[in-house]
């Protein structure tokens, strides 16, 4: 027990939890764009693997950082506009549609490494964001190391309060979010459906592909097949734990984020050397469960979730 | 612009839409091709003779169907009711670990092969019924679940492989103790390299339609994915039919995974999938959903990844290519069958 309170109030703990937490929230801000206008976008994980891939790629080829980090975006908003353009004007299933840009975004993601560097045993290594210094705040004890974090952390922190306010301060955010519980009236009031909906499951996407992004820009400086290893899939499930609200999802991220760097360090204590360390790595995947379990009765969910919208119908 | 539903769609209309899809994936290919610096006709050419060019090519193009038979059988039953069972790949992990449990000595013969089919399809089936009493009892959403459970599978897998499955004899490799002899499934024709799983994957997709077509079950199947309140209006037992249906699905993906195990490899590993579970959705929405048409989809998706993988080494062209092509063609498929029933029209 002193061994998780040792680790729980260390300062590098809680740098970890915000490095882990920064691309979960990213993505979960994506997908809940997406979800909130109507539209359940399971492409999240082949678009987290291209962003990964794209602006690692772009990178390795000469640009700025940040130009990576656009890269990304663009890469995840066009198969955000693949995605929306089956699911919105025609109407098809969002499952197997989100399930097809899965595929084709993470095997488009192979190709292409395959395709630029055909010879490569193991992946080349480019410079990734460093730590910001922040005047003042850096140096404070405990504080300072916690907080020392790259600009992209700070960017999806600051992406997440940018959502809120435009989801709940904005004529388009009121938009977005009647467009996901009532689309006729949005209609009614001259606004296109089709329009608003695949507006925001490109937006989405993009924020998902820098989500993706942050892994290779950020975390790790190098490109895996299996980086993104379900996170996409997380993040649906923070959307629904965070009942389809930026505060509440940006808590479960970190809530989750918390869990995922104790696991890491308890794989280090006597008790995690008793256990298989399997049983650690699966504990994200098996807590995503409990907490969809556990939001199951709540009932905020966007009414008009997963319904297709075709004009004159009704 | 908005969709008007086609009162009667014509013959040309309902085939040649799908068929146009098909032909657009094959523009696809022959553009990857050209980017990959490739010649596009001779890449096509290539990918048809590995998969069908030899004896060899088309006994490995049936061996690889074999699972994806079962994966595709395993999501049309499912997706046929609107049951969204992304965790097939789960499934088929737990039908192998049965056949290892169960065939590495636990069970002799006669007995061993048909109660390790049985208990590894009761295990599959069991796997999916969590996540489908979770969706009829708390209205959780099958589709995370079952995706998150892929994830754990793969994780215990690994965990079994390196503790209390591990092969002594295995030189360091995660794989697990060899089945006995008595555990395999012989091959078909003495010399030829297919095995017995392969027809039973053809007897399940026979099941599988006389289920759907001559059965009560078959029909509560079909109302229930149209229209769950009709259904429910209708007094049909709309929860216990997706029960159902999710152990059915569930035991045919486990199928998938015994017959690798048993027919194919011998032992249990955790590469012995590289996805046929996420495969087997393309597999099955290829064939409409269609049990028998999935045998077909099923044997044409395997010549492409085996196609693929001998192009790939004649013509340098990533082996990716095969994964791309059967997502494209999964997302043109879909908007052609759509594009069968509706058209598109201004306003």
């Amino acid at each position: 027990m002193n061994a998780v309170v040792d680790i729980l109030i260390s300062a590098s703990f809680w740098a970890a939890v915000i490095r882990i937490a920064s691309p979960l929230i990213l993505a979960t801000m994506g997908e809940l764009i997406c979800e909130r206008a109507g539209v359940l976008n399971l492409g999240i994980e082949g678009i987290m693997v291209i962003g990964a891939f794209a602006g690692w790629m772009a990178v390795y080829q000469g640009l700025p950082l940040w130009g990576g980090v656009a890269v990304a975006m663009a890469a995840g908003m066009l198969f955000g506009l693949l995605h929306s353009t089956l699911t919105v004007p025609f109407g098809l299933s969002q499952h197997v549609v989100g399930l097809g840009v899965t595929l084709l975004a993470t095997s488009s993601a192979s190709f292409a490494y395959r395709l630029m560097l055909p010879e490569v045993t193991s992946p080349p290594k480019i410079a990734p964001f460093q730590p910001l210094h922040v005047p003042g705040l850096s140096d404070l004890p405990w504080l300072g190391e916690a907080l020392s974090q790259t600009a992209l952390t700070w960017a999806a922190f600051a992406m997440a309060g940018l959502v809120a306010f435009m989801l709940y301060r904005t004529p388009l955010g009121l938009a977005v979010r009647a467009v996901g519980e009532n689309p006729a009236a949005v209609e009614a009031q001259g606004l296109s459906v089709t329009g608003l909906r695949m507006g925001a499951v490109i937006a989405g996407s993009g924020l998902m592909a820098v989500g993706g992004a942050f892994l290779t820009l950020s975390a790790f400086s190098s490109f895996f097949f299996e980086m993104v290893n379900g996170r996409g899939w997380i993040c649906i499930a923070l959307v629904v734990f965070g009942a389809w609200r930026p505060g509440k999802a940006v808590l479960g991220a970190i809530l989750f984020a918390a869990f995922d760097a104790l696991q890491i360090r308890l794989q280090q204590t006597p008790l995690g050397a008793a256990l298989p360390y399997q049983l650690f790595l699966a504990l994200p995947f098996i807590l995503s469960i409990l907490a969809l379990i556990l939001m199951s009765r709540r009932a905020e969910v966007p009414a008009a979730l997963m319904v297709p919208y075709n004009k004159g119908e009704r | 612009m908005r969709l008007e539903a086609i009162a009667n769609p014509s013959a040309v209309r309902r085939l040649g839409l799908p068929a146009l899809a098909l032909v657009l994936t094959m523009g696809v290919a022959m553009a990857l091709a050209l980017v990959a610096g490739a010649n596009p006709l001779a890449v096509l050419g290539q990918i048809a003779t590995g998969a069908l060019g030899s004896k060899l090519a088309i006994l490995e193009t049936l061996n690889r169907a074999t699972p994806l038979i079962f994966t595709g059988l395993a999501v049309a039953v499912a997706f046929r009711a609107k049951l969204w069972n992304i965790g097939a790949e789960a499934q088929l992990y737990a039908g192998a670990i049965v056949a290892v449990v169960l065939g590495t000595g636990a069970l002799g013969s006669p007995l061993v092969l048909p109660v390790s089919a049985a208990v590894a399809m009761l295990a599959g089936a069991l796997l999916l019924l969590g996540p489908v009493l979770l969706k009829t009892r708390l209205g959780v959403d099958e589709v995370v679940t079952t995706l998150l459970l892929n994830f754990i599978m793969l994780l215990f897998v690994s965990y079994l492989l390196e503790g209390p499955m591990k092969d002594p004899g295995g030189m360091g490799w995660p794989k697990s103790t060899p089945l006995i002899p008595e555990a395999r499934l012989p091959r078909i024709v003495e010399g030829l390299r297919l095995h017995w799983g392969f027809a039973l994957a053809i007897l399940a997709a026979v099941v599988v339609w006389v289920i759907q077509t001559r059965t009560t079950l078959g029909f509560e199947i079909r109302a229930v994915g149209q229209n769950p309140e009709a259904a429910r209006f209708a007094g049909m037992p709309v929860n216990a039919v997706l029960v159902k249906t999710a152990l059915l699905s569930g035991g045919l993906a486990a199928l998938a995974g015994w017959s690798e195990v048993a027919g194919l490899k011998g032992h249990l590993s955790s590469d012995l999938s590289p996805g046929f579970g996420y495969t087997g959705i393309i597999v099955a929405m290829l064939a409409l959903l269609h049990p028998l048409g999935v045998i077909l989809t099923a044997i044409f998706v395997a010549g492409i990844f085996v196609g693929s993988d001998a192009m790939s080494r004649a013509a340098g062209v990533p082996t990716y290519i095969a994964d791309m092509l059967m997502a494209t063609a999964l997302l043109f498929m879909v908007l052609a069958i759509l594009l069968t029933r509706v058209r598109v029209v201004r306003g």
